[in-house]
């Protein structure tokens, strides 16, 4: 028992353990504080799903390679562009869900090919190059929002006539495309969007399978031993490539399905930071600066946007003070922080 | 060695090695006319503004020399000048008085947050870039929980405009009204209607005096022995782990006086965003001066605070007369913070493995 404690506490690592546990107090403190259970985990299970795509888009970087996938503003940004697009054409529902995905797609495989060309060519520095062309990405896209010839009037700003706004709601075109569908919704206060979910189960699966196929298994050796991959005939920089193109595509479908729960398209400076949490959430849930798997994405997920969900409420009411963000800042670089100095050690 | 110093005599390879602050050089000359500003305004805002930057920017050169990378880390030294202005401001000492007990108590805490800092980085070699960058939130967070929740509770602050209303934490903005100013105008001194903060300058001037000394010494020696090869450098009877934690000390020290200094001449300090802005500005200066991340001078530094903020002063006034659109230039003016940070990394990262991919080759060729 006491070995099977020990084995288990290694492989987890005390980070997540001590998350786990805090996450788990601050279930079990809420309603004795005042805050409704049912409420605050139908809370997390709907930021799980907001949140899973992009998260799941840390994956294919991470087999391959490539490191923590940084750069995801630029996927979003496809995704951004498709979103508005779909918004300019018009249509609602479903189907304009599924027009804004239908451009961000090819938009986000162009940007990623380019950024996967860039990253080839700068291995073993990718992490901190990445973070930067998200950021330089980002700043150019200010202009592009500034300059682009958006008419819709939902969308620009009203007194000058042009130029996007900061926040578009997506309201009475496709708010909860996907989450409405199929949702459950128990008493008041909980409510699952099965719809939602099914989307992400998806993602999910089809990224299971792609590392299955013999072009995934490929990237897990690329990204393993691109020594030996380079020596049994892979294609090395094809491979990264592909894996590159893959992030950039789920980032953007990631913040697609991102919008439609959250109800607004933020433009300008709101992809910045986008990326830190997705990345710390991968990381709590056990993945490492080169492994990464699916099991990784959902705990890591579920951890992350339990605490982001919990604190603000339980430690609120507790406190009467408003903690989450500083909590948020030290909990997901701490994560990150201990996957960069964790690697090297087990190395030697 | 002897060869590349041969071939950086001809213009291309000049060309090549400088190809960004020409390409700013060129981007000003094009945005100062359209801007409209006069020569008079723009020499006394760069004046000022050398005066402001160079400190922090200069703060990242040991680092560099050590093989370190830039330091992003450098954060952690602003949040420490930042706690010692803080205190400052609550007991009222005004002055350079004022400045130097800042400093004074800044420093203790800029010592253990870089001894922290490279101690983590020794734990990751090779990427001690994005480490020292995650490194900063990651303090920045403390930080916050220090600042926003245990001041003016556990640590007495008795200046009521410090404190939030709620009883704890410091306000947003801070009136630094005692030290402003303090050292600019130490020795006053004016020149055909610029003003020249002349003390700054000599307090800059020292400093740069001490890099160049610090390279001769028998530890600035270890470091540049460490930045050319760590492995070498172990082998040769270098403490390889004590070295690189003294060049993050020092550079996080100068950092908390750089932020300082340049507190000082803003005025107002924002305990929550002024030093995330220090670390960009200055890694961006020092890139767009012509530093690499492996090699960087005192010029570099000049250089680039003076582009990079002439960029500053005159990006949004231009995109204002071009488009007429100010928030434009403004944006632009982030991009090519960001941009240029991107691109010299990508440069580096480049460069290296082409080098490698050359031995490589070489070594084939030879056997």
């Amino acid at each position: 028992m006491k070995e099977k404690l020990q084995s288990f506490i290694e492989n987890a690592g005390w980070p997540r353990i001590i998350i786990g546990l805090f996450l788990l107090s601050l279930f079990i403190a809420a309603p004795f504080v005042g805050v409704r259970l049912d409420a605050s985990l139908s809370d997390t299970l709907v930021r799980v799903g907001m949140n899973g795509v992009l998260v799941l888009a840390m994956v294919p970087m991470v087999q391959s390679g490539c490191g923590l996938n940084f750069g995801l503003p630029l996927g979003i940004i496809a995704g951004l562009l498709g979103a508005v697009t779909s918004i300019q054409i018009g249509i609602t529902g479903g189907i304009g869900f599924l027009i804004a995905m239908a451009i961000a797609v090819p938009l986000a495989v162009v940007f990623g090919w380019m950024y996967g060309q860039l990253l080839n060519r700068v291995k073993g520095d990718e992490m901190m190059i990445a973070t930067y062309v998200g950021f330089s990405s980002v700043a150019l896209m200010c202009m592009a929002w500034l300059l682009l010839p958006y008419t819709s009037p939902t969308m620009i700003w009203g007194y000058g006539g042009s130029g996007l706004r900061t926040t578009i709601s997506v309201e009475g075109f496709w708010l909860n495309a996907l989450s409405k569908y199929l949702h459950i919704q128990i008493g008041q206060f909980f409510y699952i969007p099965v719809g939602m979910y099914l989307f992400f189960g998806l993602m999910v699966f089809l990224v299971w399978g792609f590392f299955r196929t013999k072009t995934g298994t490929a990237i897990t050796a690329v990204g393993s031993n691109p020594e030996f991959a380079r020596a049994s005939g892979i294609d090395v920089d094809k491979m990264r490539t592909i894996s590159v193109v893959l992030s950039t595509v789920l980032g953007a479908i990631g913040i697609l399905v991102y919008e439609q729960s959250f109800g607004f398209i933020q433009l300008y400076m709101g992809p910045f930071y986008m990326a830190f949490p997705a990345v710390a959430a991968i990381l709590l849930g056990g993945a490492s600066v080169n492994k990464a798997s699916m099991m990784n994405v959902l705990v890591g997920t579920f951890l992350f946007q339990g605490i982001l969900t919990m604190t603000p409420s339980v430690i609120n009411s507790v406190m009467q003070t408003d903690m989450s963000e500083v909590i948020r800042i030290i909990v997901s670089n701490g994560m990150i922080l201990y996957a960069l100095t964790r690697k090297v050690m087990v190395k030697r | 060695m002897a060869d590349r110093n041969k071939g950086s005599m001809n213009l291309k390879n000049i060309l090549a090695n400088n190809a960004v602050p020409i390409i700013f050089i060129g981007l000003s000359a094009i945005a100062i006319p359209i801007s409209g500003f006069s020569g008079t305004y723009l020499i006394q805002e760069m004046l000022t503004r050398l005066a402001r930057n160079s400190f922090l920017v200069l703060s990242l050169l040991i680092p560099i020399l050590a093989g370190m990378g830039l330091n992003f880390g450098m954060v952690l030294g602003a949040m420490a000048g930042q706690i010692g202005l803080i205190f400052v401001t609550d007991w009222a000492v005004s002055g350079v008085s004022g400045m130097a007990l800042a400093a004074l108590i800044g420093t203790p805490i800029a010592v253990v947050l870089g001894y922290i800092c490279g101690a983590v980085l020794n734990k990751a070699k090779g990427r001690e870039m994005v480490t020292s960058y995650i490194l900063g939130f990651f303090v920045n967070g403390v930080y916050q929980l220090i600042v926003l929740y245990t001041m003016g509770k556990l640590i007495p602050i008795s200046n009521p405009q410090l404190v939030l209303s709620r009883g704890y934490g410091i306000r947003n903005a801070i009136n630094l009204t005692g030290v402003r100013h303090a050292l600019d105008n130490l020795i006053p001194f004016r020149i055909s209607g610029i003003d020249v903060p002349l003390a700054t300058f000599i307090f800059i001037g020292m400093f740069c005096l001490f890099i160049v000394w610090f390279r001769k010494t028998k530890i600035g020696q270890d470091m540049r022995a460490l930045g050319q090869d760590m492995k070498v450098a172990e082998e040769a009877g270098i403490p390889v782990e004590r070295t690189r934690i003294i060049a993050i000390l020092i550079s996080t020290i100068l950092a908390c006086y750089g932020q300082i200094i340049f507190l000082q001449n803003i005025g107002t300090m924002n305990t929550y965003n002024s030093h995330e802005q220090a670390g960009m500005f200055a890694i961006a200066a020092i890139l767009i001066g012509g530093a690499s991340v492996s090699r960087a001078t005192i010029t570099n530094v000049f250089v680039g605070v003076i582009l990079f903020h002439l960029m500053f002063v005159v990006s949004p006034m231009a995109g204002k007369e071009l488009i007429g659109q100010a928030q434009l230039g403004e944006y632009f003016r982030v991009f090519v913070s960001y941009g240029i940070i991107a691109l010299a990394l990508v440069l580096h990262a480049w460069r290296r493995m082409r080098a490698k991919a050359e031995a490589r080759r070489s070594l084939r060729g030879e056997e």
